[in-house]
C-alpha cells in the first residue's frame, strides 16, 4: 500500500496538483470533528489573508469554544481572548494598531450569548476589524449544550426534549440586529457545507478583509455551519439537516454593503 | 503654621472653588495644602463641604474631624460642624437662611452677609469669594497677592474676565465682616 | 520640564499617564475614579502623544481592550472602582496567565455590593490576594499622596514591564479625590514597535514578520502537565518579584514600643496618630508598605522582636492584618482596628485603638 502514496513532490511533478493547502495553515492536526465545517471556515479566511498579503499585518483572535485552538491551525500571530470578550480585545488591538488588518473567530455561545455586548458595541462603534461568526446552533467543546442560536424544538443536552420557546427564549438572529448597527459595513451569512457555498462565503471573506482594509467599519461574515457530533448525526446527515432547517431560520446572503 | 479648614453650605454656592482658591494660594505660598472634598451624589442641590488646610509641614491626614475655621453656609452645616470647631477656633458663618444659631462660648464668631452682598452686587457667582473675603480679614492665611494668583489658576482661562468682579467681591467681603463674639 | 500642579489624585493619575509616554487608556465610569477618564477626553492625548483614550461598554470590555492592546507590546491602562474591578477579574486572571503588562487603577469605595461611593480599604483581598481564578499575583502599589499617584504610573509600567507581569495602583477614595501639591514628571515619547522589542524582547503579537515564529498570546494550555510547567514558571517570578521589589517606608520606629501598620490613606492618619501618642509619652512608630504584594513581612518581623504589640489599620473589616500576623508569626500580639463601610477612621480613634486593643489589652 505505502508505496502507492505519492509525496506532494511526486504530485507536483507529475502536474496534477489540484489543490494546495494555504501556508496560512500550520501542519497541525485539525481538533475538529470529521465532517465539521470550522475546517472549511479556517482554511478559507486564511487564504483570504495570503491572497491579500496581508500576513505580516494580521493579528487574529480566539475565540472559547471548539476554536478555542484556532490558533494552533491559523499560522499568523494571534490571541486567545476570555470567553466572549474577543470583540473587546479585537478593539484593544485595532486601536494601538489602525494599520493592521484584526479578526476574531468566533462561535454563536460566545458571540450571541456571554459576548452580545462585547459584540453589539464593538459593531456600534464600527471598529474597522473582521468578525467571523460560525453559527451552528450548540455548544459543541462543552458537550451539546443549547446555544442562542438553538433552533425551536432542536434538542441539546441542556434541551433535552427540544427547545421550547415559552421556557428558553427565541433562538437570536444576532446577525441581523448586527446589520443594523451605522458601525457595520458589511454583514453576510454564508454557509460552508457545499462546494459552491464555500466559493461564494470565500468571496464574503474577502469583502470583507478588503473593506476592512478601506476602513469602512465593522465587517461580519456569518457561517451557518453544523455539528453533527452535537446533534447526534452522520456529517451527511448533518449537512442535509443544515440545509433544511438551519437555512429556513437563517436564511444565506448578504444583509448589508 | 497649620490651618484647618472646612467650608460647608449647599451645592451650587461655590463651596469646592473656595477651598480650591485658598489651596491654590497655600502653594503659591510654597505652603503644604490639602483640600478634600466630600463627594458624590449629596453634591446635586444637597449640602457639599471640604476641608483645606494650609501648612508648613507635611499634612498626615486630610480628613479632618475638628477644625481651626469652619466657615458655615447652610443650616444643615451648622448643625454637623459647630460642634467640630476646635475651642479658640472661629466660625464664619451667613445668616441668611440660619435659624438655629451658634451657641457655643469657647470659640469666635463672625458674620458675613454674602448672600445679601451678593444680590446688591446682582451676582449671585461672588457669593463665596465674599466670604473669602471676610475670612481672610479674620484670618490673614494667605496674602491677599497670592489669593488673586490663586483665583486666576483656578478659573479655567475662559473665566479671566470675571477676575476683577471676584476681587471687588473679595474687597466687600473684607469690608462687611462682621463679629458676632470674640475671646 | 518638571511642573508643580494642585490636582484630585484621580487627575494626577491621567496627567501622569500622558507623561509616561503610555500607548492607551481603556475605562469605563464609575464614582469615585471618573475623573480620570474626564481628564483624558478633555486633555485629548490623542493629540499630544498619539495616546487612545476609549470609554468602554463596560468595566468587562474595558479590561480585555486592555488584553488585546497589551498582548501588542503596548503600554496600557484601565481604572475603575472596587464593583468595577470585580467585573475586571476574569479580565486579570487571563493577563497574568498570559503574562501581559499593563497597569491597572483602583480607587476603592465601599462594599459588599453597590455598597457606597466613600472611601474603603476592602479591596485588599480581592486585589492583593488573587480575587479571579488560578494561582496568579499581582504586583501592588499602594499610594498615600496625590505625587505617589503619579509616580506609580511610572513604577507601575517600569516593574509591569520588566517582569511582564500586570501592576495595580491601590488607591481610594480619599487619595483619588482629594487634592496636592505634585511635582509632574517631564513629558516622555510613546515607544516605538522597535524600541519595545529592542528593550522587553520579541514576544508580543504585531504581525508575524519574516524572520521569526509567529507570537501566540494565551493563558490555554490542555495539557496539565504543561499547564503546570507553567505555573512553576509563574511561581518563579513571583519569587523573583518578591525578592527584589518590596517598598515599605517606616515612621518613628527606631524606638517604637508600639507599632501601626496601615497603608495608603489610613497611614496618613496614622501618621497623626503616631505624633498624638507621642505628646501623651507613648511611643508609637508607623510602618506603611508601600507593595501590598510583594509585602514587607521580613520588615514587620524584625519589628516584632523590638515592639510590644501591633495594631493593623485599615478602612475594612481586617483584611491586611492576616499578612501582619503572617509576617509576625505570633512573636508579639497582633490586632486589627479600622472604621469601614465607607466610613474614615480619625486619628484619635486610632489612638484609642492601640490603647485600649494593644497597650491596655
Amino acid at each position: 500500500m505505502a508505496e502507492n502514496i505519492l509525496t506532494p513532490e511526486e504530485i507536483i511533478k507529475r502536474g496534477e496538483l489540484v489543490f494546495k493547502k494555504t501556508k496560512l495553515m500550520t501542519d497541525a492536526n485539525l481538533s475538529y470533528c470529521p465532517g465539521c465545517g470550522h475546517g472549511v471556515a479556517h482554511r478559507i479566511t486564511m487564504e483570504v489573508i495570503e491572497e491579500l498579503g496581508l500576513e505580516e499585518k494580521t493579528i487574529g483572535i480566539a475565540p472559547v469554544g471548539c476554536s478555542v485552538l484556532a490558533y494552533e491551525f491559523m499560522n499568523v500571530d494571534m490571541q486567545e481572548a476570555a470567553h466572549g470578550r474577543a470583540p473587546a480585545v479585537a478593539t484593544g488591538i485595532k486601536r494601538v494598531y489602525p494599520d493592521k488588518t484584526v479578526f476574531t473567530y468566533q462561535g454563536d455561545g460566545d458571540l450571541a450569548a456571554i459576548g452580545t455586548a462585547e459584540t453589539l458595541h464593538a459593531c456600534n462603534r464600527g471598529e474597522n476589524i473582521t468578525i467571523i461568526f460560525i453559527n451552528n446552533g450548540i455548544y459543541g467543546m462543552t458537550g451539546g449544550q443549547m446555544a442562542p442560536t438553538t433552533l425551536p424544538g432542536m434538542k441539546s443536552s441542556t434541551s433535552p426534549y427540544g427547545r421550547d420557546i415559552e421556557m428558553m427564549g427565541h433562538p437570536l438572529k444576532i446577525t441581523e440586529l448586527i446589520a443594523m448597527l451605522p458601525g457595520t459595513a458589511y454583514v453576510t451569512r454564508q454557509a460552508v457545507h457545499k462546494p459552491a457555498l464555500v466559493r461564494k462565503a470565500k468571496k464574503a471573506i474577502k469583502k470583507a478583509f478588503e473593506l476592512q482594509q478601506e476602513n469602512k467599519g465593522t465587517t461580519f461574515v456569518e457561517i451557518v455551519s453544523n455539528c453533527n457530533s452535537g446533534w447526534k448525526m452522520t456529517p451527511v446527515e448533518s449537512n442535509e439537516w443544515l440545509d433544511k432547517n438551519m437555512l429556513e431560520y437563517y436564511p444565506l446572503g448578504d444583509i448589508k454593503g | 503654621m497649620t490651618e484647618e479648614i472646612i467650608i460647608a453650605g449647599f451645592g451650587g454656592q461655590g463651596v469646592l472653588s473656595m477651598g480650591k482658591i485658598l489651596a491654590y494660594s497655600g502653594i503659591t505660598e510654597n505652603k503644604e495644602v490639602s483640600w478634600m472634598p466630600s463627594y458624590g451624589p449629596e453634591m446635586r442641590g444637597g449640602t457639599a463641604n471640604v476641608s483645606v488646610i494650609i501648612s508648613d509641614e507635611r499634612i498626615s491626614s486630610p480628613i479632618l474631624q475638628n477644625f481651626d475655621t469652619a466657615i458655615i453656609l447652610n443650616q444643615q452645616s451648622m448643625d454637623k460642624f459647630e460642634s467640630g470647631v476646635k475651642p479658640g477656633g472661629l466660625l464664619l458663618y451667613d445668616p441668611n437662611g440660619i435659624i438655629r444659631h451658634p451657641t457655643r462660648k469657647d470659640i469666635n464668631i463672625y458674620t458675613i452677609e454674602g448672600a445679601a452682598e451678593a444680590a446688591k452686587q446682582k451676582s449671585s457667582k461672588t457669593f463665596n469669594m465674599i466670604v473669602l473675603g471676610a475670612f481672610l480679614k479674620i484670618k490673614p492665611v494667605v496674602k491677599m497677592e497670592n489669593v488673586l494668583k490663586g483665583l486666576k489658576k483656578s478659573l479655567p482661562e475662559r473665566h479671566h474676565h470675571l477676575i476683577p468682579m471676584n476681587e471687588e467681591a473679595i474687597k466687600v467681603g473684607l469690608e462687611k465682616v462682621k463679629a458676632v463674639q470674640t475671646l | 520640564m518638571e511642573e508643580i500642579k494642585l490636582m484630585k489624585g484621580n487627575e494626577a493619575v491621567a496627567e501622569a499617564a500622558i507623561r509616561a509616554g503610555v500607548d492607551a487608556y481603556f475605562g469605563y465610569p464609575i464614582t469615585p475614579q471618573s475623573e480620570i477618564i474626564e481628564y483624558l477626553m478633555t486633555e485629548e492625548p490623542y493629540k499630544r502623544t498619539g495616546m487612545v483614550v476609549l470609554q468602554a461598554e463596560s468595566e468587562l470590555a474595558a479590561i480585555n481592550m486592555v488584553y488585546g492592546a497589551a498582548a501588542c507590546g503596548k503600554k496600557v491602562m484601565t481604572s475603575s472602582s472596587s464593583p468595577g474591578l470585580s467585573l475586571k477579574q476574569e479580565g486579570l486572571s487571563y493577563i497574568a496567565g498570559s503574562e501581559l503588562p499593563c497597569l491597572i487603577v483602583d480607587v476603592v469605595r465601599g462594599g459588599p455590593g453597590l455598597g457606597t461611593i466613600q472611601p474603603s480599604q476592602a479591596d485588599y483581598f480581592q486585589m492583593v490576594k488573587g480575587g479571579g481564578h488560578g494561582d496568579y499575583k499581582l504586583i501592588v502599589l499602594a499610594p498615600s499622596t496625590v505625587q505617589e499617584m503619579a509616580d506609580f504610573v511610572e513604577l507601575g509600567f517600569e516593574l509591569a514591564f520588566k517582569y511582564r507581569n500586570p501592576a495595580l495602583i491601590l488607591s481610594d477614595g480619599v487619595i483619588g479625590q482629594m487634592m496636592e501639591k505634585v511635582v509632574l514628571p517631564p513629558q516622555k515619547e510613546r515607544l516605538t514597535d522597535e524600541e519595545v522589542d529592542k528593550l522587553y524582547g520579541s514576544w508580543a503579537t504585531t504581525g508575524k514578520k519574516k524572520g521569526r515564529e509567529r507570537n501566540i498570546i494565551t493563558s490555554l494550555e490542555l495539557k496539565p502537565e504543561r499547564q503546570e510547567a507553567h505555573n512553576h514558571h509563574l511561581q518563579n517570578k513571583y519569587k523573583k518579584i518578591a525578592e527584589n521589589e518590596i517598598r515599605f517606608e517606616t515612621f518613628n520606629c527606631e524606638d517604637a514600643e508600639y507599632l501601626l501598620v496601615a497603608y495608603g490613606s489610613s497611614a496618613r492618619i496614622c501618621q497623626k496618630t503616631v505624633q498624638l501618642a507621642r505628646e501623651k509619652g507613648i511611643k508609637a512608630g508607623l510602618l506603611r508598605p508601600i507593595t501590598l504584594w510583594p509585602y514587607p513581612s521580613k520588615a514587620i518581623n524584625k519589628l516584632a522582636d523590638q515592639v510590644k504589640g501591633i495594631l493593623a489599620v485599615e478602612m475594612s473589616a481586617g483584611q491586611m492584618v492576616e499578612d501582619v500576623k503572617l509576617a509576625v508569626n505570633g512573636k508579639v500580639k497582633v490586632e486589627h482596628y479600622g472604621r469601614f463601610g465607607g466610613m474614615v477612621h480619625s486619628p484619635d480613634e486610632v489612638l484609642e485603638a492601640l490603647e485600649t486593643k494593644i497597650i491596655g489589652g
